[in-house]
């Protein structure tokens, strides 16, 4: 074997050692370095009542409440699956926050199962639309969106 | 490639490249830019903000794309042991560290009316991050084994080392949750619309030219100053 074979072999050797460690480490951390919990992981898992926690999902559309006090916001957030988290922040909304949006909220569990968020940041997905070309049904959906939620800034 | 390997033949070539490279990128770059900041519509949600889609993204792409050019000229030379592959990935550097500062300072500029913070600390602006500290660890590194006249070889492994970075980047928005949205444009498909996607490809075009144009003429300089390292070095020799 010449050398420069056995230099290919012990860098190809290293590397696949390197990748698998990177793997490795990726999945032991794929819970620990998520930047929030969805909403059926904080059913199943729940964190314990009054720690600082992330909570990230869809604001369900129609969820949308104005307390009677004029600052407090109540929606619920749902997942991927069929499970919802009732959320309560007193605050101003992001611009982009909309009914049926993505939202990560920070705060923390609540003994009765509410989360008390005390910062709400707005999670834009992979879709890039313009104004003018979007579907008349996406279109509407924002329209009554902005509608319902207009008391609300 | 081994005819290239040869550094008198690369100057030739590198010689009328470096120009015609950042020349061509510039006027690219500069009607994707126009394109992309005057004659696209606003984006249904993020209004006008959109267009810094235009430089965050293709400075994201080569800011992953120098270190890749690092860990596959670092592994041609460990192997094959061309010292102008050495040279290579050493002139991926720096222009690999300026775009992924440009792209986390778009980022954050972009960060700040869309999710309403200039910053958090999850999967993928971190290992971005990680990669802007790799930059300059690699950066300092090599230019100390050149100083001590060390072998190349320690900043090779760094930067063959530090290449496990970039899948974690890349897959840091499926793997965990993230404030940052998942890949727009995968394999054969964009969730982008043809709109912003036409200037967008025009300007990574740009961008990667320009970034082309940057790696030679920092090669070129490279080769320069070990020339006249070498030549010092000779001198004194003599002298003594």
């Amino acid at each position: 074997m010449k050398a420069k074979h056995q230099r290919l072999v012990l860098v190809v050797l290293a590397l696949i050692a390197l990748v698998g460690a990177g793997l490795l480490a990726a999945y032991a951390l794929r819970n620990q370095a998520s930047y929030f919990y969805l909403p059926e992981q904080m059913q199943a898992d729940p964190p314990q009542v009054g720690q600082a926690v992330r909570l990230g999902g869809m604001v369900a559309p129609g969820t949308v409440e104005m307390q009677a006090d004029g600052i407090t916001v109540t929606f619920t957030v749902t997942g991927r699956e069929d499970s919802a988290v009732p959320v309560r922040f007193a605050g101003i909304l992001p611009d982009l926050f909309q009914e049926g949006s993505g939202v990560v909220a920070e705060g923390r569990l609540a003994a009765d199962g509410t989360f008390e968020a005390d910062k709400l940041l707005a999670k834009h997905d992979e879709n890039y639309v313009p104004r003018e070309l979007q579907d008349m049904d996406e279109h509407q959906a924002a329209e009554m969106a902005r509608e319902t939620t207009i008391g609300i800034e | 490639m081994h005819g290239f390997a040869n550094p008198k033949r690369f100057l030739a070539l590198a010689g009328w490249l470096t120009p015609l490279l950042l020349v061509s990128g510039f006027f690219v770059t500069a009607a994707a830019l126009y394109w992309g900041f005057t004659q696209v519509p606003p984006d249904r949600l993020m209004g006008e903000t959109v267009r810094i889609i235009f430089i965050h993204v293709p400075t994201a792409w080569l800011g992953m794309g120098g270190w890749t050019a690092i860990a596959i000229s670092s592994l041609v030379f460990l192997v094959w042991r061309h010292p102008l592959a050495a040279i290579a990935a050493r002139g991926a550097a720096v222009p690999g560290l300026v775009f992924t500062l440009v792209c986390l300072a778009t980022g954050s500029i972009w960060g700040r009316p869309t999710w309403g913070t200039w910053w958090v600390w999850d999967g993928r602006l971190t290992s971005m991050l990680v990669l802007a500290f790799l930059y300059i660890a690699y950066i300092a590194l090599a230019q100390a084994a050149q100083r001590e006249g060390v072998s190349a070889r320690i900043p090779a492994i760094f930067g063959l080392i530090g290449a496990i970075n970039i899948p974690i980047i890349n897959r840091s928005v499926v793997w965990w949750n993230s404030l940052h949205q998942p890949p727009s444009i995968t394999m054969g498909k964009s969730a982008i619309d043809g709109v912003f996607l036409a200037p967008l490809l025009f300007a990574v075009i740009g961008f990667s030219l320009i970034f082309g144009g940057v790696v030679l003429a920092r090669m070129r300089a490279l080769l320069a100053d070990i020339q006249a390292d070498a030549r010092l070095r000779r001198r004194a020799m003599e002298a003594d």
